[in-house]
């Protein structure tokens, strides 16, 4: 029954929020894309003209920016490889018939709850710390010398920190595919014979493929702009060790004072989410048809 | 369900996901413990047994002035939701009861604008901000959060909304409710859940959020993420404070993310996984 009123009144409702969306998605990405072909410091702000492509040479050439981009494969890579595997793990074994499940659940969920400078803070002086965390006290305890993990193992330290964090989600969700799986399925596997390992490769993996994709592409996204993490720990440092590309153009555009040379930078970040966001799109596209 | 566990393997599972489980929850758990110890006690090497002091909670309330980060988290959280819901029930609404060939691609274009990558239009927005004077304001950083969740609402929102039979409205309609009435007494009742799950869910997210947050406020709009980040400059170092502060900033969240973990999967999954 959508008649011509109904029609134009739903248009009516929903242009609020795809003019809100139009503008905050077109403004500043158009002005991102004209400052990268500008010379504009923020520290000169008379002195601004036009640079052609000299901030993508510059960007492109700097050698952070290699670093960055590994940094950024690095740790998007790392947190995804445990979180999934962990997750996996941690999902089936909360799905055994355990006592006090409810608890043990809330528990493991908790972390993503954290606030990232929180959750950052607290790794960073009470369990990694070389003086008095707690991976120091352990050392100490068998005699070993305790590890300065942010000076020697820097990008080390902030994937465990953001897996930590990560780990939850990828574990909810994957515990919610499991329990959707039907346990008669199980049961008539069982009754076939087949053991836990069959059972798990031929049934679990297939019926879980779903929400793994769903955890990687989504984690991917959060994970392309992990920030607060690096900047309250490492700092981006020692030297680039940590700075991964969102930290790389947070340095050029703010601590740089460099508009353009940041805005290059920005528009570099935007094509690589782009890739990663066509591949989600497709994921939560084939849902909706059903 | 007909299968037998024995007793046996029953404990030994439970053993083992209560030891991995308390793992996890552990640095929650040390900080809360180390918030009750003095500062001395702090660094003093691995201990579960505080002296049991509230000294850091009230230090930090009357040296670091707590209060303020706090307020300001709650009012820009519940702000910039109600501000993105006030938007997002019309829309999804619309999309969900009156679709069009391209609802789906409108759908998925909002979605899109969330993958944009924040620190791209950095710049953009701190020139947009400073010009209007928007730059460490609760109302800009409102309306920034408003801006980022939208997308997650409006879908959210929109899973919810399918849901609700179209049968019911169109029995509502026969019977001769105008279109006022169909939503205040059809829908709105049935609508609830849905809004109220995304509600917390958002709620949660805009407290967390830790990009925008930090970059665009210094002192007056201030809430907790960037109160707690600055802690990381080393005159800041003070353990066992640092841990009260932690503590208050995570405990609201945490409590209602106890309450809202179905919603969550399905909120941050935008209703592929439930």
């Amino acid at each position: 029954m959508a008649t011509q009123n109904t029609r134009t009144l739903a248009r009516l409702m929903m242009a609020p929020s795809v003019v809100v969306l139009l503008i905050w998605m077109a403004v500043p990405l158009a002005m991102t894309l004209y400052y990268s072909f500008q010379n504009y410091n923020l520290l000169t702000p008379m002195n601004v003209s036009f640079a052609g492509f000299f901030n993508y040479q510059y960007f492109y050439t700097d050698p952070a920016f290699f670093q960055s981009i590994w940094n950024t494969l690095v740790l998007v890579l790392g947190v995804l490889a445990i979180t999934v595997i962990g997750g996996t793990a941690i999902a089936l074994l909360i799905d055994q018939p355990i006592f006090g499940q409810g608890i043990v659940r809330i528990l493991v969920i908790s972390p993503f709850f954290v606030m990232p400078p929180v959750a950052a803070l607290i790794w960073k002086n009470m369990i990694m710390h070389p003086g008095y965390g707690v991976f120091a006290d352990i050392a100490k305890f068998f005699g070993a010398q305790p590890v300065d993990w942010f000076a020697q193992y820097p990008l080390f330290s902030v994937i465990i920190i953001v897996a930590w964090q990560w780990l939850p989600f990828a574990t909810l969700i994957l515990l919610t595919a499991l329990q959707s799986l039907d346990s008669e399925q199980k049961e008539a596997a069982e009754m076939d014979g087949a053991n836990f390992f069959n059972r798990f490769i031929y049934l679990t993996i297939p019926h879980l493929s779903r929400a793994v994709t769903v955890v990687i592409l989504i984690q991917t996204i959060f994970l392309l702009g992990i920030y607060a993490e690096i900047l309250v720990t490492t700092n981006g440092g020692p030297g680039y060790a940590s700075t991964n590309l969102t930290f790389l153009i947070y340095r050029t555009a703010r601590l740089g004072y460099d508009v353009g040379g940041g805005a290059a930078g920005g528009i570099i970040a935007v094509v690589l989410a782009n890739i990663v966001a066509i591949f989600l799109m497709r994921a939560v596209g084939k849902n909706l048809d059903k | 369900m007909a299968r037998k566990v024995t007793t046996g393997a029953r404990i030994g599972w439970s053993i083992a996901a209560w030891v991995v489980a308390l793992l996890i929850f552990f640095p929650i758990l040390y900080a809360v413990i180390t918030s009750l110890k003095t500062e001395q006690e702090a660094i003093a090497g691995f201990s579960l047994i505080p002296s049991g002091t509230f000294e850091n909670y009230v230090t930090v309330q009357t040296q670091r002035d707590y209060f303020k980060p706090f307020m300001n988290s709650v009012i820009l959280s519940v702000g910039s939701t109600i501000l993105a819901l006030i938007i997002a029930i019309p829309s999804a609404w619309a999309m969900a009861f009156a679709p069009t060939k391209r609802t789906k691609d409108i759908l998925m274009w909002m979605l899109s604008t969330k993958m944009m990558p924040s620190v791209a239009v950095l710049l953009p927005i701190f020139i947009i901000f400073r010009t209007f004077g928007l730059l460490d304001s609760r109302v800009g950083l409102t309306i920034m959060l408003t801006l980022i969740n939208l997308p997650i609402v409006i879908w959210m929102l929109y899973t919810y909304f399918r849901e609700i039979p179209g049968e019911i409205l169109e029995a509502a309609r026969m019977d001769g409710a105008s279109l006022w009435k169909e939503i205040v007494y059809v829908l709105t009742p049935m609508a609830v859940p849905g809004i109220a799950s995304t509600l917390l869910l958002n709620i949660i997210l805009a407290w967390n959020e830790a990009f925008w947050t930090i970059q665009l406020t210094t002192t007056n709009a201030a809430p907790l993420t960037a109160f707690i980040a600055s802690f990381s400059s080393p005159q800041g170092l003070f353990w066992a404070k640092l841990s009260a502060a932690s503590t208050m900033a995570i405990a609201p969240i945490l409590i209602l993310g106890w309450f809202s973990q179905k919603q969550l999967v399905r909120g941050l999954t935008f209703g592929a996984v439930k």
